[in-house]
């Protein structure tokens, strides 16, 4: 690997900085898979729990949200990390 | 003029680093985002001030408006979250609401182009003052030693799982509430930002480059739905923050038992 950097001619700083960014950006892509989940399972039943009893659909909106909410943060921890790794 | 109405593509690397105006290298420098941030507290102020100058019986345009804004706080969130009793609090809900929205709003105005949440700044100060208030009203409403014990120990917990339990719960409830209250608001706007400026940069360069390729379906398209998209995002993230703050308030003042 080093002499194949060699060869080409790669800065080991740059080489450095291309790591960074796979790792950013592996980074939130891992962090993303949870939260996707997550929010599929949160939406799904609460579209279930709506459908099975529509006069409660307004409290269960507002449930669903505060689900969302809870799950996406992870996700979004997640692209902070990215911003720090790529940026800072 | 050109560093605060976006009339052309600043520098990438001013995307997350803004150029002060005003009172440079001070601790009060003023730039972009914090003349959007005070601009949208001075719209706040003037949406409710110019509601309800005239009060009329039948409300009509702005005041119409701010009271379905009320009537949404109150029926949508208060009712929901902290009952009939947390209707003291519509009033601070309502405001945080609106600056959240107006704030996030200026994402989607031409020559603006910019959140005033995307920076940390706004979003970790709201957080704390949330922070700051539902402890001092779970304080009042129950008593230091009691709500302390109330958020750190909940009920019906085995005695061995105890220590485990209650060092998770104080460190849910005390740090990690605020920092997610203020990071979710914060991310979700600089990835909405962020996403935007990708499709915009895409149409510019394609528009450059060669002028027909911009109707390429892809970029202009996005960049059009994302917009509206960003609206969405503009509501719904003032409203979260809004409703978690009053779930919050209302796990301190109304502990379960």
């Amino acid at each position: 690997m080093i002499n194949l950097l060699a060869q080409t001619g790669t800065a080991p700083g740059e080489f450095l900085d291309g790591l960074k960014g796979v790792g950013a950006g592996l980074g939130y892509g891992l962090a993303a898979i949870g939260p996707g989940i997550g929010i599929g399972l949160v939406v799904g039943n609460a579209i279930q729990a709506m459908a099975r009893q529509p006069e409660a659909a307004g409290m269960v909106r507002t449930t669903m949200f505060l689900g969302i909410a809870f799950t996406e943060a992870l996700a979004l921890i997640g692209f902070v990390v990215f911003i720090l790794i790529k940026f800072a | 003029m050109s560093i605060v109405a976006a009339l052309k593509f600043p520098p990438i690397g001013e995307l997350l680093e803004w150029k002060a105006i005003l009172f440079k290298g001070s601790p009060f420098a003023i730039n972009k985002i914090a003349i959007l941030s005070i601009a949208s507290a001075v719209l706040t102020l003037l949406f409710f001030f110019v509601a309800t100058s005239k009060s009329a019986l039948v409300p009509k345009g702005v005041q119409n408006l701010a009271e379905s804004v009320v009537d949404f706080v109150r029926n949508g969130i208060i009712e929901q979250t902290l009952g009939h009793d947390g209707l003291k609090y519509l009033p601070f809900l309502t405001s945080m609401f609106c600056f959240i929205f107006f704030c996030n709003i200026f994402e989607v105005i031409p020559f603006l182009q910019f959140p005033a949440t995307a920076r940390m700044a706004i979003p970790i100060f709201m957080a704390v003052l949330v922070w700051l208030i539902y402890n001092i009203m779970g304080m009042k409403e129950q008593g230091a030693w009691k709500y302390f014990k109330s958020q750190t120990i909940p009920p019906g917990v085995p005695k061995a799982l105890l220590p485990l339990v209650a060092l998770i719960e104080f460190v849910s409830n005390f740090i990690v509430r605020p920092f997610s209250l203020a990071v979710r608001l914060f991310a979700n706007e600089l990835a909405g930002h962020l996403l935007l400026v990708t499709f915009a940069t895409l149409s510019a360069t394609l528009w450059t480059a060669k002028p027909l390729a911009v109707i390429l379906p892809l970029p202009a398209l996005m960049l059009v739905l994302l917009t509206g998209f960003e609206v969405l995002v503009a509501v719904l993230q003032a409203f979260i923050f809004t409703i978690l703050t009053a779930v919050y308030i209302g796990a301190a003042v109304h502990p379960e038992h």
